[in-house]
């Protein structure tokens, strides 16, 4: 697997197909996943910034449960979410892709 | 309801020494059998590559979740409620950013350290200096806030002496690292994730069965006790800028953690390095949520009267509940993982410490990269006592001081040190030599000065005797002011005539006003801070930027630039990668 063995010099590689499309897609969704995680733990501070009433509702009647607290471990849960997301994306497009390219070098 | 008014807690108490005993042998066990293993420098600063995307999941959360974090969540969200959550989520959410941005190329560009990816395609030197620089300053501020607060929390759980504790945690330390290397350190943290994990899980279960397995009671019994407050935002966040700045710092700080980048060197590929980011942000999170939990809990079950009578930041919040719920053999073992899990850490610490200073600063920058291995791993194990010495000894020379700035302030480095770096030399052709070192220099400069300029060193601590004598001087005014308006109200009698009742008023609303304004004047001597807000990294991370690309753009390098082509393939597919 060392690049000195490889038949096509980097550039080659760089004008590959393959290589093309697993390098934006991996920097799109790199990007997104990256620019949703901002959003979303910002989004939290700007609320407790700028609208604590909205964060203090009940959750409902009776309730003594703030909206704020399934909003703050909502904020966890989703971005381990969007991990898995991305593993899941990794895994089945990612890999594949990098196997492919691989073995065009070899080949 | 149990009420742990009569703790154990500050005893010697033989159930935790035992629990903690037992984890020590078993670890200088692994220690003895991790040294066995350890001959080359992969072995040493990597563990050979042989960890899990699972294993390394665990042991990356072990190096994350700190005692501070347990004990001081549980603690602020039992004093403070809403706001204590707010602050364990921040914690969390650098761990995507990693994934997303940073753990496969860092596996696929470096070998051992995250200067060598920086200086993949530069001039390997000035990198080196400058990036051991950041790396050594974010790992000794972290080890000392560590070790200070291992002093305390020890001294606080065992009543031990605080010279002692710290004693024990850096020989300790000092044992596993420089007998068993990456190895025996990457398995005392999968063990004390392990417990950790176990331990505060066991707790919320306790917990929880006090409340019929419903959050909704556990809220509505807290709200009970404390008002509906608690269970609302209150005064954590008044600053939005301040807010957004700290969010900052603790998001990409993480990513520019030199004991956590250097994880991502111990897995076989790129693939495992995402996958134990997967399960280390699993890990997090769910500690995290956990934690909130205890705190909770303790906040109800074991009342914040008690808490802050053990004490008062509130740090034995987890330990009392533990204790109320499962008696002292429960207390005992999760003083013990406490213990566990300081040792964890500052060895992570001082693991990248060393592997810095030999890897990077001997080998890189006095050796100009030639050095034999063996010598490499000499000097690495050489450095590993000489952090852990220095650990010990600045543990001690901070006793009794308020270090939970240096906290902030490793953080902030790291974000603005390491990261913005790291970050460019990744996805930037045009990023150089001098545009790296400068940004590097840039962020930690002004991360420092700005963090001594802040409220947080230049009020609280360098004037410190300013802020208490304008306390002790407006306590004195409203002291003889409340008692001056007692005395004109005792004239107030039955059967006095309303006019005289109206003069009454009209002296006590007089004498109040007359106190308000010399308050205010008082107040007006309080010592301001040369730099308004508490957390520079809004200002210390964009300026590490704005330098970086500056620099690169102002003076281009072709030739690194024209690497970049190999490094582009390396980073995506992976050839060439270090197995």
């Amino acid at each position: 697997m060392s690049s000195a063995g490889s038949k096509k010099s980097a550039h080659e590689i760089l004008e590959d197909e393959d290589f093309r499309s697993l390098h934006s897609q991996k920097n799109s969704i790199s990007l997104i996943l990256t620019i949703l995680e901002l959003v979303l733990y910002f989004g939290f501070i700007a609320l407790i910034a700028f609208n604590k009433p909205f964060l203090s509702q009940k959750l409902s009647e009776g309730s003594a449960t703030t909206i704020g607290i399934p909003i703050a471990v909502g904020t966890i849960v989703l971005s381990w979410v969007f991990t898995a997301i991305y593993i899941f994306w990794a895994n089945s497009r990612y890999d594949i892709l990098v196997k492919k390219i691989k073995n065009k070098i070899g080949g | 309801m149990p009420q742990a008014a009569q703790t154990m807690i500050g005893q010697a108490n033989p159930v935790a020494i035992m629990f903690f005993v037992l984890f020590v042998l078993i670890t200088l066990v692994i220690t003895y059998w991790a040294a066995k293993r350890t001959r080359t420098t992969k072995d040493f600063y990597a563990a050979g590559r042989s960890i899990t995307g699972f294993q390394n999941g665990l042991a990356l959360a072990g190096d994350y979740m700190s005692a501070a974090s347990f004990l001081g969540i549980a603690g602020i969200v039992s004093t403070k409620g809403y706001d204590g959550l707010i602050y364990s989520v921040g914690w969390l959410v650098g761990w995507p950013i990693i994934m997303f941005l940073i753990s496969e190329p860092l596996r696929n560009l470096g070998k051992y350290t995250f200067a060598d990816v920086v200086a993949y395609r530069l001039n390997q030197r000035p990198i080196r200096a400058a990036a051991a620089a950041g790396s050594l300053t974010v790992v000794l501020t972290y080890l000392v806030a560590q070790m200070v607060g291992a002093g305390t929390l020890i001294k606080l759980m065992f009543g031990l002496p605080f010279e002692l504790a710290i004693g024990i945690t850096g020989s300790l330390m000092i044992l596993y690292v420089l007998f068993g290397g990456m190895i025996a350190t990457t398995w005392v943290q999968i063990i004390k994730a392990a417990l950790l994990l176990g331990g505060a899980t066991l707790l919320v279960i306790l917990t929880l069965s006090q409340f019929g397995f419903s959050y909704g009671e556990l809220f509505g019994q807290a709200e009970k006790m404390y008002t509906n407050k608690f269970l609302e935002p209150g005064g954590l966040v008044t600053n939005p800028v301040d807010a957004f700045s700290l969010g900052l710092a603790l998001m990409f700080g993480t990513a520019g953690l030199p004991h956590i980048l250097m994880r991502f060197y111990t897995v076989p590929d790129a693939k495992a390095a995402r996958k134990s980011v997967f399960y280390a942000t699993g890990f997090i999170g769910y500690f995290y949520i956990l934690t909130v939990t205890i705190g909770f809990g303790a906040a109800v079950l074991v009342t914040q009267k008690v808490i802050l009578g053990v004490d008062k930041g509130g740090n034995m919040a987890g330990p009392l509940l533990a204790e109320a719920l499962g008696g002292n053999i429960f207390l005992g073992f999760l003083s013990a993982v406490a213990f566990a899990t300081i040792l964890a850490v500052v060895s992570g610490l001082t693991l990248a410490g060393a592997s810095a200073f030999s890897h990077d600063l001997f080998v890189g920058v006095i050796r100009k990269g030639q050095a034999s291995e063996k010598e490499e791993v000499k000097v690495a194990k050489v450095a590993t006592v000489g952090l852990g010495i220095t650990a010990i000894l600045l543990g001690i020379l901070f006793k009794g001081q308020n270090v939970a700035f240096l906290v902030g302030l490793t953080f902030a480095i790291a974000a603005s040190a390491n990261f913005p770096a790291l970050l460019m030399s990744i996805v930037w052709k045009k990023f150089t030599t001098a545009g790296a070192v400068s940004s590097i220099y840039t962020g930690l400069t002004v991360a420092v000065v700005l963090l001594i300029l802040s409220p947080t060193i230049w009020v609280d601590i360098a004037h410190k005797s300013e802020v208490d004598a304008v306390a002790k001087q407006v306590k004195t005014i409203e002291d003889s002011s409340k008692a001056k308006i007692a005395d004109i109200e005792k004239q107030k009698a039955p059967g006095l005539d309303a006019a005289k009742l109206a003069a009454i008023d009209t002296s006590v609303a007089a004498e109040k006003k007359a106190s308000e304004a010399q308050i205010k004047e008082a107040k007006s001597h309080m010592p301001k801070a040369i730099f308004p807000l508490r957390n520079p990294g809004i200002y210390s991370m964009s300026a590490a930027f704005l330098i970086g690309i500056l620099v690169s753009l102002l003076a281009p390098d072709r030739e690194a630039e024209a690497r970049f082509e190999g490094e582009k393939v390396r980073e995506y597919i992976g050839i060439g990668a270090e197995e």
